[in-house]
């Protein structure tokens, strides 16, 4: 590893054990905060992946339904049908930070929440029972794919802040630490070794004034 | 307040209309990279897009990863999953771990 370009200086040294003193605190810090993240998101992760596993499916299923209801109806009177939704459903999205990334908290609402009407916005008469089921389907997967939305927007900032966090303690623990404590090594050295030469110089010079005398 | 927003082809994406989220209909690259970003700027918290479309607009989608607001999920269509979420969950593992671990 190289040794910093400085001047191997008394005033050098002090400033360089100063920076390593920051350099090990900030290592042990950001190595702490990189454990936690990777436990928390291993934890998301995992349950990120079931969701998605089960929406698709759901999703598929819901999706048969409606190309069922889609084939016995006309285009015209299915476009018709929901046309003019009843529901209306917004989210409220809050931010929590989870060491120092910012995931979003995503509250669902809902206009008919506590309504006790039916979801369908048309009237049976015109419509066939598959384009019910579908839309009754799509409805109850509704929450676990806003739940879906919110673990796995939260999984993304957090694999990104992960990242981020691994090369900076790597750049710390692999270059900026060694990188200063061998430059610290390298002055002590040369410091020890000025020292001897005074020294070794005074005392040579000693024994000229010496022998003149 | 933010509002909820699916992008799909017409036949897959019909049916949210019911439940009161804002359907948009795309069929071409161009038009759904304008319609994500055009919703990204007014309001929506969640955007829906099937697969099918955000395999023609990957950069766009990608955009929108490091950003809290909006969340651009993606969803299978009518015509089945092409398994692009699936593969971005790996992804993601990939990049925080450095391996596939699950």
């Amino acid at each position: 590893m190289a040794v910093l370009n400085v001047n191997p200086t008394r005033m050098e040294l002090t400033r360089l054990k100063a920076r390593l003193k920051t350099a090990t605190r900030g290592h042990k810090l950001l190595k702490d905060k990189q454990d936690e993240l990777m436990r928390r998101f291993i934890e998301l992760i995992k349950q990120n992946k079931k969701l998605r596993t089960q929406v698709e499916q759901d999703l598929k299923d819901a999706f048969d339904e409606f190309l069922l209801a889609s084939a016995v109806m006309s285009p015209e009177i299915l476009q018709e049908a929901v046309a003019f939704p009843k529901e209306t459903i917004s989210v409220d999205i809050k931010k929590r930070n989870v060491m120092s990334v910012h995931v979003p908290v995503m509250n669902f609402i809902r206009k008919l929440e506590g309504d006790e009407g039916s979801i369908y916005p048309y009237g049976f008469s015109q419509t066939s029972g598959e384009l019910d089921d579908a839309i009754s389907k799509l409805y109850a997967i509704m929450p676990e794919l806003l739940q879906l939305a919110e673990v796995e927007k939260a999984c993304q900032l957090m694999a990104d802040e992960i990242e981020k966090t691994r090369r900076r303690v790597n750049a710390l623990e692999y270059r900026t630490i060694p990188e200063l404590e061998e430059t610290i090594r390298f002055i002590r050295m040369k410091l020890d070794e000025n020292e001897r030469s005074t020294i070794t110089r005074i005392m040579k010079v000693k024994d000229i004034i010496n022998k003149e005398a | 307040m933010f509002k909820v927003g699916v992008i799909g082809d017409k036949d897959s994406v019909l049916a949210f209309k019911a439940l009161g989220v804002d359907v948009f209909t795309v069929w071409e690259e161009e038009e759904a990279r304008k319609t994500v970003d055009t919703m990204a700027r007014s309001n929506y918290g969640v955007i829906f897009i099937t697969e099918q479309i955000a395999n023609l607009i990957p950069d766009t989608v990608d955009r929108y990863d490091k950003e809290i607001i909006p969340a651009v999920i993606l969803i299978p269509s009518n015509q089945g999953t092409l398994n692009i979420g699936m593969d971005r969950i790996n992804e993601n593992v990939e990049k925080a771990v450095g391996s596939n671990i699950l």
